[in-house]
């Protein structure tokens, strides 16, 4: 008992070393990045944040979700409608003139003003999330059939956004921002007040999440995922917790896309598609379903993987991105922080190997 | 139990070292950056910028092959400069924002001289902020919809009055004046169409029909019998990829053939007709500005090099060609410079003549296209086309129309 209890506040005592050690390197991250390499992590601490909200609903509630793509693209959308507006001075965007539009259309008007925008890229996801949510968890839709509903949100949003053109930008999309609130994006200086923005969006959602999943909520949301019925009958309506969780984890996406889009300085349907959307289960499956953790890591590894790997050899990179997710499924299924205690286990019995004897003790540490 | 941890844990190291290797090679390239534009006393590097992966990858990997082709041969030909051009090739993977990503990549990381690349509209809109903000200079290789001239893009495919503009006004002295208008759901398509219509009314056209389809798609019973109620003379096909494939197999299988009506392709070059298949398309027309046939000597030396260097199999076409003599040019106009530096490259660059295998092109300083002639060719069984009709001089590239009344209004809503 006394062990354990040890154990546990030596565990507490690394994990806030090494957390409070992952965010100065992160804060600190412009002092030594390059330009290109800064902006290229933002873009990835942009999709852990997604990511993290993934993990919400999956890991913890078990609702799997192959439709945040969706919620990242409209925040994303949002963002990128105020930044049009914003360079273009109140103007027509281009791509309206190309599709033959004279006028803007009414629900752009309001994006003009990032009062507007901004929290528009969180709540429209949430809504859309909700309303989704409810007519599917009301109706006891769950399992695969909500994933393929999803999916199937996945498709109408993308298709709408492809064929109206003159609305959205069709398949380019919308690119060619210029300035934020009157700082131009180009200037490194607004990069890295951005970089910065980003950091704190991810620590300040990590910590909600932990909260959330801490708390006497988290714990129901367990029940849920475990045992739907059980909790059910116990008096918890699973209801209002999927829904809460839902929406809360598409407002995370929103916030996401928002940030996405000012490092990325575009936004396509490509990038809320079928593929992304599946892409994001794939980082938190990586990295390690169930640990916020484990989101972030899987969504900055696969992708540092993948702009690396698809730099170093152009021709041959998807081959080692499939390998990698093979390899990770295979051996690793509970991902790369769900499969540390086993290696340090290994580790641990490895080490002792050399020095013990006995084959008793060596059970004894393969156990613990 | 020993022996599944074991592996997991070497796994687990091989995909660590895995990851931190795609990291350190991206750092390794960012430390590496000399003051002196990436180029090292004896070589100059380029980007190569296109879609390896994915859906557009079948037509650009062809563009890419012969851009190397170039640079090989200016490489062996002495280089520019002296030095020797290193090209550093990244894959778009037929996805708009990594086209803006590895943009960034090449002109901030490896600072490239220049950039050859993109296909798609979406993947030069997508660049075109990345180099207008950096000051970089990029070569775009394929025919489009005109309505853009940006200081940091060269176009070395065809605008609008070097492709469709002059193809309508042929097809309606010698096709007929009754158009239908059929093209795949994005930009390029609605703004040709859009230019067509205005064309179309100027120039005592009728058009019977406009219909769109979403990129991939293949039913088109639905189209072809409204192609037939409204007995067009002329079909003007925008359509991309893989749809030409579906449309002309159902064309043929709903008994239309080249006499009852003629349908004229933008987007169907040699390379499509291998993919669609010859037996189909016989007789179909297209509008380019090079085909593989172009008899000067200098496209005779490049079909041959070419098919030298990637095999037998392999066939030339419009935007291969345009991306092998944006190399040219941008050697040409870096000779001429005496630099590598982008504004320097940009002034020199007006007026740059150059042999190449579609003939005589110049650059238009003003809005950095290339004067081109226009060809209007006919399928023939081998998959070769025949030219039916040639511009007698390169066309100068006018992407806002200015020059043609019936288009004002079009580019500016």
């Amino acid at each position: 008992m006394l062990k354990s209890m040890t154990l546990s506040l030596q565990k507490k005592a690394w994990l806030s070393v090494g957390s409070s050690a992952a965010v100065i390197l992160l804060l600190s991250a412009p002092l030594f990045l390059s330009d290109f390499n800064l902006n290229l992590l933002a873009k990835f601490l942009a999709f852990a944040i997604v990511a993290i909200g993934l993990d919400l609903i999956w890991g913890y509630t078990g609702i799997l979700s192959l439709g945040h793509g969706v919620f990242f693209g409209l925040g994303a959308y949002c963002m990128a409608m105020y930044l049009k507006l914003e360079s273009t001075g109140g103007k027509l965007p281009d791509f309206m003139n190309w599709s033959g539009l004279s006028q803007l259309p009414a629900f752009w008007k309001p994006f003009q003003y990032a009062a507007f925008a901004i929290p528009a890229g969180i709540i429209v996801p949430m809504v859309v999330a909700l309303i989704l949510g409810y007519f599917t968890f009301r109706n006891r839709i769950r399992g695969v059939y909500f994933t393929i509903l999803t999916q199937a949100l996945v498709i109408i949003t993308t298709t709408l956004f492809i064929g109206q053109q003159k609305f959205t930008g069709g398949t380019n999309g919308v690119t060619g921002f210029k300035t934020l609130f009157g700082f131009a994006l180009k200037e490194p200086s607004t990069k890295v007040v951005l970089y910065l923005v980003t950091v704190a969006a991810l620590v300040g959602v990590y910590l909600v999440c932990r909260y959330l999943v801490r708390s006497r909520t988290g714990k129901v949301l367990a029940a849920v995922r475990d045992a739907e019925n059980r909790a059910r009958f116990i008096g918890y309506d699973p209801v209002k917790y999927q829904l809460f969780v839902f929406s809360l984890s598409a407002g995370i996406a929103g916030l996401a896309g928002m940030l996405f889009v000012l490092h990325v300085g575009i936004i396509s349907p490509t990038s809320m598609g079928i593929v992304p959307s599946i892409e994001i289960v794939l980082w938190v499956a990586l990295g390690g379903r169930g640990t916020l953790i484990g989101a972030i890591i899987g969504a900055i590894a696969v992708n540092a993987a993948k702009s690396g790997l698809s730099s170093a050899f152009p021709d041959m990179w998807l081959f080692f991105m499939g390998a990698l997710f093979v390899v990770v499924v295979v051996f690793m299924p509970k991902g790369i922080v769900g499969s540390l205690p086993q290696i340090i286990a290994w580790v641990r019995y490895k080490l002792r190997r050399t020095n013990v004897t006995t084959t008793q003790n060596l059970i004894e540490e393969a156990k613990s | 139990m020993k022996k599944s941890l074991g592996s997991s844990m070497m796994l687990m190291i091989v995909v660590l070292s895995m990851v931190i290797a795609g990291c350190s090679s991206n750092k390794e390239s960012g430390s590496s950056s000399s003051p002196s534009e990436g180029s090292t006393e004896d070589t100059i590097k380029v980007g190569i910028l296109h879609s390896l992966s994915g859906t557009m990858a079948i037509s650009e990997v062809s563009v890419k092959d012969s851009e190397l082709l170039a640079i090989e041969e200016i490489n062996a030909a002495g280089g520019v400069l002296g030095k020797k051009i290193v090209p550093v090739v990244e894959d778009g993977a037929s996805d708009w924002p990594t086209f803006a990503e590895k943009a960034k990549k090449l002109l901030q990381q490896d600072k490239v001289a220049t950039v050859f690349g993109g296909w798609t509209s979406s993947s030069r809109k997508a660049m075109l902020p990345v180099f207008e903000e950096l000051n970089g200079l990029l070569w775009y290789p394929v025919q489009y919809e005109g309505l853009e001239s940006s200081p940091n893009i060269f176009y070395t495919g065809a605008t609008t009055n070097q492709q469709i503009v002059p193809s309508v006004t042929w097809l309606l002295e010698n096709r007929g004046k009754k158009f239908f208008l059929l093209g795949s759901d994005y930009v390029f398509p609605q703004t040709a169409n859009k230019i067509i219509k205005a064309q179309l009314a100027a120039e005592g056209g009728e058009l019977v029909g406009e219909e769109y389809t979403p990129l991939g798609y293949t039913d088109y019973s639905t189209v072809i019998s409204k192609i037939k109620a409204a007995k067009p003379d002329v079909v003007y096909n925008t359509l991309n990829g893989d749809s030409n494939v579906a449309f002309f197999k159902q064309l043929k299988d709903a008994g239309i053939t080249t006499s009852d009506l003629t349908t004229l392709s933008v987007s169907v070059a040699e390379e499509e007709i291998r993919g669609i298949g010859t037996d189909v398309l016989v007789g179909h027309l297209a509008a380019w500005n090079y085909y593989q046939t172009t008899d000067t000597p200098a496209n005779k030396k490049f079909v041959e090099a070419y098919k030298a260097k990637y095999g037998a199999d392999r066939v030339t076409a419009d935007p291969i060609e345009a991306g092998y003599i944006a190399v040219y040019l941008w050697a040409a106009a870096v000779e001429k410079a005496g630099s590598t530096d982008v504004d320097k490259v940009r002034e020199a660059a007006k007026g740059i003549e150059f042999d190449a295998p579609e003939g005589k092109v110049t650059i238009d300083g003003e809005t950095q296209h290339i004067y081109k002639k226009v060809l209007i060719g006919e399928v023939q069984a081998d998959g070769m086309f025949k030219e039916l009709y040639s511009t007698p001089e390169p066309v100068k590239p006018d992407p806002y129309l200015k020059g043609y009344a019936w288009a004002k209004g079009l580019s500016n809503g």
